[in-house]
């Protein structure tokens, strides 16, 4: 099989594939590291074409041995030719890879399902996570359909849709009184004590190897071609990083051809520490200390990959931009009015910062877009209160015409 | 007067396993951290790097981050908890 170590992203150091996630020579983030050589491109797209309908068909790509059993499993959702968006924007091919069509609706789905394979096959018997929302909901759910025990910490002042979603499913729910990086650092702390499998501390590396299978989607999904220019969320940047390392990987292989795709990374001006800094050239951000955005999933003021994001961001010709939360509601608008897609505010930031590329011109004319909507606008609701009218009339003809003038009957003899 | 550090599991191979450790005589983040030096041989190399700290260690004093205060110069009193932590976490 291709997994080897875990190998330390600053300095290269190995470890063996267990639960940690730092370099204990520098401090450095570990990942899982592969070796691909014995893969041969035509022979990995057909194993990959029948494979199951999950992510689990990219199993060559993942941390294991042998593909898991599952609960519940994550993955294969709809990639959609957005032209009525496209239009709008006036760009020529736009795709909107729609992962709220997840089993807990958001990408989170992905990396949970398989942390949560790596907590069994380590022996863990409790799981747990900080996590802005989304994640929140994916442990509990996956958590309880395993049969593990789970802790989700989360801040206390999150979206209430996202509270009962995580609720339901029976978990320990952990409301924090502070921001998403008071939870974090909590969770840090409780997770070097405690016999515990942490998702996204110390099972981070495997974990963050699920979004991966975003870009082989993606991939896929396109024919086994590369877009021009991927558009995504940052929050701590390991999602817009690993779909980069997902592309980088087949391109390895041989399953993809071509250069990488412009990567363009979306943040709300409420948090924008990546965005901050790449506007200002500089290679590490300073982190915010306060949050104020209604994208709280993307509400993470100390970003753990951010170096890495601007890195990419740079080395791709792409960017990182923010926007702000009236973008934001107009971002979440725009794509339910032109794709039918209902997105949550972290879909709104991503949306909006397409739009704002597309103003600035910097999409060329030929080329091919994938937007990625990472989770659910029913998980927000808040954002789109008073954005549009609702027209409340008696139950008569009259009232109705006079509601809507403009809508005149086409009567029988016409 | 004397200060208290959190060490975490990671440095605990450079501190005899040490999961605390006082420090007395220190009035700044960074005089706390150069007698944990003096104290532990390797420690330094592991989170600091050109007389700064790597940029994947996060330092907080009373659970605030000391970026958001005065950096390794961020003044501490009898009694406070200084705590390092890994920045790789979450998301």
């Amino acid at each position: 099989m291709s997994v080897q170590a875990l190998k330390c992203k600053e300095c290269d150091e190995r470890y063996p594939l267990d639960a940690r996630f730092v370099c204990e020579r520098c401090f450095g983030p570990l990942e899982v590291e592969y070796d691909l050589s014995g893969l041969d491109a035509d022979e990995t797209r057909r194993k990959i074409q029948a494979g199951p309908p999950s992510i689990w068909r990219y199993a060559d790509f993942l941390p294991f041995e042998r593909p898991p059993r599952t609960a519940l499993s994550a993955g294969i959702t709809p990639l959609v030719r957005a032209d009525r968006l496209a239009e709008r924007l006036g760009l020529r091919e736009v795709w909107v890879k729609n992962d709220a069509a997840n089993p807990t609706h958001s990408f989170k789905d992905r990396v949970v399902t398989v942390a949560l394979a790596k907590a069994r096959e380590l022996g863990y018997e409790v799981v747990a996570c900080a996590s802005t929302g989304n994640l929140a909901n994916a442990v509990a759910a996956h958590a309880a359909a395993a049969g593990l025990e789970s802790y989700v910490f989360i801040p206390a002042d999150l979206e209430e849709q996202k509270i009962l979603a995580t609720g339901v499913y029976g978990t320990n729910l952990v409301a924090v009184r502070g921001s998403y990086d008071d939870v974090n650092r909590l969770c840090t702390q409780l997770a070097g004590e405690r016999e515990w499998a942490f998702v996204n501390v110390n099972l981070r590396p495997y974990y963050a190897e699920g979004s991966k299978t975003l870009a082989f989607e993606i991939a896929e999904q396109l024919g086994f071609e590369l877009p021009d220019r991927v558009v995504a969320p940052v929050a701590s940047g390991s999602l817009f990083t690993k779909i980069a390392r997902g592309f980088q990987e087949w391109r390895e292989v041989g399953i993809l051809d071509g250069e990488l795709p412009r990567f363009n990374g979306a943040q709300a001006e409420g948090c924008c520490p990546v965005a901050d800094a790449f506007e200002a050239g500089r290679d590490v951000c300073r982190p915010v200390r306060f949050p104020d955005t209604i994208a709280k999933s993307l509400a993470i003021g100390d970003p753990a990959d951010g170096p890495y994001a601007l890195d990419l961001a740079r080395r791709s010709g792409g960017g990182i931009d923010s926007v702000s939360d009236e973008e934001i509601r107009d971002g979440i608008r725009l794509l339910a009015e032109t794709a039918g897609v209902f997105t949550e505010t972290a879909g709104g930031v991503t949306t909006a910062v397409l739009r704002k590329l597309a103003e600035r011109g910097e999409i060329d004319s030929d080329e091919r877009v994938v937007l990625t909507i990472t989770g659910e606008g029913l998980k927000t609701l808040d954002a789109v209160r008073g954005t549009f009218e609702t027209h409340e009339i008696e139950p008569t003809v009259d009232s109705f015409e006079s509601a809507f003038d403009g809508a005149a009957a086409v009567t029988a003899d016409a | 007067m004397s200060v208290t550090v959190k060490i975490p599991t990671q440095l605990r191979s450079v501190t005899g396993g040490e999961a605390e450790a006082t420090v007395d005589e220190a009035s700044t983040v960074g005089e706390v951290l150069d007698g944990l030096y003096e104290r532990f041989d390797g420690l330094r190399d592991r989170i600091a790097e050109d007389g700064d700290l790597r940029r994947f260690v996060n330092v907080y004093v009373a659970g605030e981050d000391i970026r958001f205060l005065d950096g390794l110069e961020t003044p501490v009193e009898d009694g406070d908890e200084v705590t390092i932590l890994p920045a790789v976490a979450g998301g």
